[in-house]
């Protein structure tokens, strides 16, 4: 098997970070947010409801150890403890294994409460993109779930869906939304409904002559209907924003822009980690419920 | 707020919507199920929240078929769940 | 009187020439990046074998996916075209006349059918562009497990334990069963809940159209020894696999030519 060699196409950077200019002294609460998803798992930390810091790193065979990893990771040259931490919120598609939190939430709402974090009290559509899974959640101006879509059964319009061509193509992750946007002109979408009969086209185009530019364009094209046709379903009210992993592919974001007629808000900060962000938030509220403070 | 559960892949959309402000909790569709597609959780969307209807997780990816012995090609299409329901929570996308 | 029948799948394409009710060739091939030149070669080399010529065949009916890629095209030429369902109808009627529901499992495509009296379809329901639904799923799984798709069946019948098939798609299911294999799950089991999955998925839509005895399953995974058990399980009730059962359409193909083609 060469999975050696393929390895390498579908890699991203795992990272931590600290705020500059914060200090967790004086803080009141403070609180952490675990996301652990099915490909990549996020530890956001907050201080009374601001980012402090945050780490992502990918989701290994045991989702417990994986939890704590990314948590220490997240604190590491901050001089806070596990133990510092006054409440400690779970969500994403591993969410019942994280075993230090006090609670655990549905990735929806947390997607949701990070969204706007991340992009402002004006956010209404969140599409998430994940490794596994492509949601579309509906909210209101204080990021309460309205509505919600959730589609982790089918690789197509997933994070998976892209490793799987970045394999075929043998072009890195990360370079595949410049690859595919590299054209002159829009050729026609291949099959969106299905990764496995995209690939078969896909390989047929390359095999006719396509250049890797113009098949990267057209499953990328095929990617972003599928997606409109997802977020459809909900609808879509301004302000449109993206989180998770692949909202970083400008090749996705800008087609889905595009059918949509709705540019998306950019973000200020990484949206791979709305949903540990919106877990943080969550746990910031409970613990001050906690001290009876609301 | 509405939830939708279910998938859409290259057969189609396959939707069971449920309005959870419309819900009461009931459970009626729950028992009315022969498949045991559905199940009454806690709603955890919001702080505060009461019970909901909700499609059980190991039946959200394969609700087509899970679904599949209410919906004949041919002949009446009575879906238990849709005709039990009071305050017409639930509805399907096929 | 001698008639053609071509099943253009999604992978394999498949040729039956019948005189005057008896098969006397048939042949299958891959389908190729050129589809109809692979109907064509195959019909030929077919045809070839059997001592005839385009000449000798009084009518050609084509059916499956790829079936316009022959219609009135030459060297194939077929006069018509019919749908897989009703190929599947006719000739599973033919190869068992008691026949009330086919099941056809092809590599890209499931489908349900309801026959009546006659072999007449009186319902139908299809699994399409899914390969999870289809025979690429087990054929995908045995890349994941790295054995030949052949020794799927044999080892799923070795299983000595059920787990559940979480994924229902194929590129997740390549996941899961990575991972189950470095739960130092044996193939034997993992094969055999592949099976599972697919029969169970196969088995639902069949509901859609009611199991009426008797039932009949074609198509190339109708081969699959490990394909038949979780699926009369799914359905309760004995099926039956015709000889030859990835051909029934083609054949199906080749008696419909007969019945009009005067």
């Amino acid at each position: 098997m060469t999975e050696v060699k393929t390895v390498e196409y579908w890699r991203w950077p795992e990272y931590r970070h600290t705020i500059p200019g914060k200090d967790w002294h004086n803080a009141k609460s403070i609180t952490a947010g675990v996301d652990i998803g099915s490909v990549g798992s996020k530890a956001a930390v907050m201080l009374d409801g601001e980012l402090y810091a945050f780490a992502i790193t990918r989701t290994g065979g045991v989702s417990e150890a994986t939890a704590v990893k990314v948590t220490n990771w997240a604190l590491e040259g901050t001089g806070l403890q596990m133990a510092n931490i006054n409440y400690v919120v779970g969500t994403g598609y591993g969410r019942v294994n994280v075993p230090f939190a006090k609670k655990t939430i549905t990735e929806i709402a947390c997607h949701a409460r990070g969204a706007h974090y991340i992009y402002g009290p004006t956010v209404r559509t969140v599409l998430d993109i994940g490794g596994q899974d492509c949601k579309a959640i509906r909210c209101d101006e204080k990021g309460k779930v309205l509505s919600f879509l959730m589609n982790d059964k089918c690789a197509a319009g997933t994070g998976r869906g892209l490793e799987v061509f970045a394999d075929l193509i043998r072009v890195p992750m990360l370079e595949l939304d410049k690859v595919s946007l590299n054209v002159e002109q829009e050729p026609p979408p291949v099959s969106n409904t299905c990764v496995i009969f995209a690939k078969a086209e896909s390989l047929a185009l390359l095999r006719q002559g396509w250049s890797k530019e113009k098949v990267a364009a057209a499953y990328h094209a095929a990617m972003a209907d599928r997606i409109v046709d997802l977020l459809t379903r909900v609808g879509v009210e301004k302000d449109f924003v993206a989180t998770g992993g692949v909202a970083k592919n400008a090749g996705i974001i800008l087609r889905v822009e595009r059918l949509l007629g709705i540019k998306a808000l950019k973000p200020r900060i990484d949206p791979i980690t709305a949903g540990a962000i919106g877990a943080a938030l969550f746990a910031q509220a409970l613990h001050e419920k906690e001290l009876g403070l609301r | 707020m509405l939830a939708h559960y279910g998938y859409k892949d290259g057969s189609g959309d396959y939707f069971i919507i449920i309005d959870t402000d419309k819900c009461n909790g009931c459970g009626k569709c729950v028992e009315a199920c022969p498949h045991q597609v559905l199940e009454i959780v806690l709603n955890d969307y919001d702080i505060e929240g009461g019970n909901m209807a909700s499609v059980r997780e190991e039946q959200r990816k394969k609700i087509k078929y899970a679904c599949a012995p209410c919906k004949p090609v041919s002949g009446e299409r009575k879906m238990p769940c849709i005709l039990v329901c009071e305050p017409k929570a639930i509805t399907h996308s096929w | 009187m001698i008639t053609a029948g071509v099943d253009i799948g999604a992978k394999i394409v498949k040729v039956v020439i019948l005189d005057n009710g008896k098969v006397i060739g048939r042949g299958k091939a891959l389908v190729g990046f050129d589809v109809g030149k692979s109907a064509s070669d195959l019909f030929e080399t077919v045809l070839k074998n059997a001592s005839l010529s385009r000449n000798n065949v009084k009518k050609v009916v084509a059916t499956g996916t790829g079936r316009e890629s022959v219609h009135n095209k030459p060297p194939v030429n077929a006069e018509e075209v019919v749908s897989e369902v009703v190929a599947d109808a006719v000739g599973a009627f033919y190869l068992v006349p008691t026949v009330r529901t086919v099941i056809d499992v092809g590599a890209e495509e499931g489908r349900g059918v309801k026959v009546g009296e006659g072999g007449k379809v009186k319902d139908f329901v299809i699994n399409e562009r899914c390969a999870a639904g289809a025979g690429t799923f087990i054929e995908t799984m045995a890349r994941a497990l790295e054995v030949k798709v052949e020794e799927m069946g044999p080892l799923s019948l070795k299983s000595t334990q059920t787990i559940p098939m979480n994924a229902q798609c194929c590129v997740f299911a390549e996941s899961e069963v990575v991972t189950l294999i470095h739960s130092k799950v044996s193939k034997e089991d993992i094969s055999k809940a592949i099976h599972d999955a697919i029969a169970s998925r196969i088995g639902s839509m069949v509901l859609r159209v009611g199991v009426e005895k008797d039932v009949v399953l074609i198509g190339g995974p109708a081969l699959n020894p490990g394909f038949l058990p979780p699926l009369k399980r799914e359905l309760n009730t004995d099926i039956i696999v015709p000889e030859y059962p990835e051909y029934v359409s083609a054949l199906g193909a080749a008696i419909i030519a007969a019945k009009d083609g005067v």
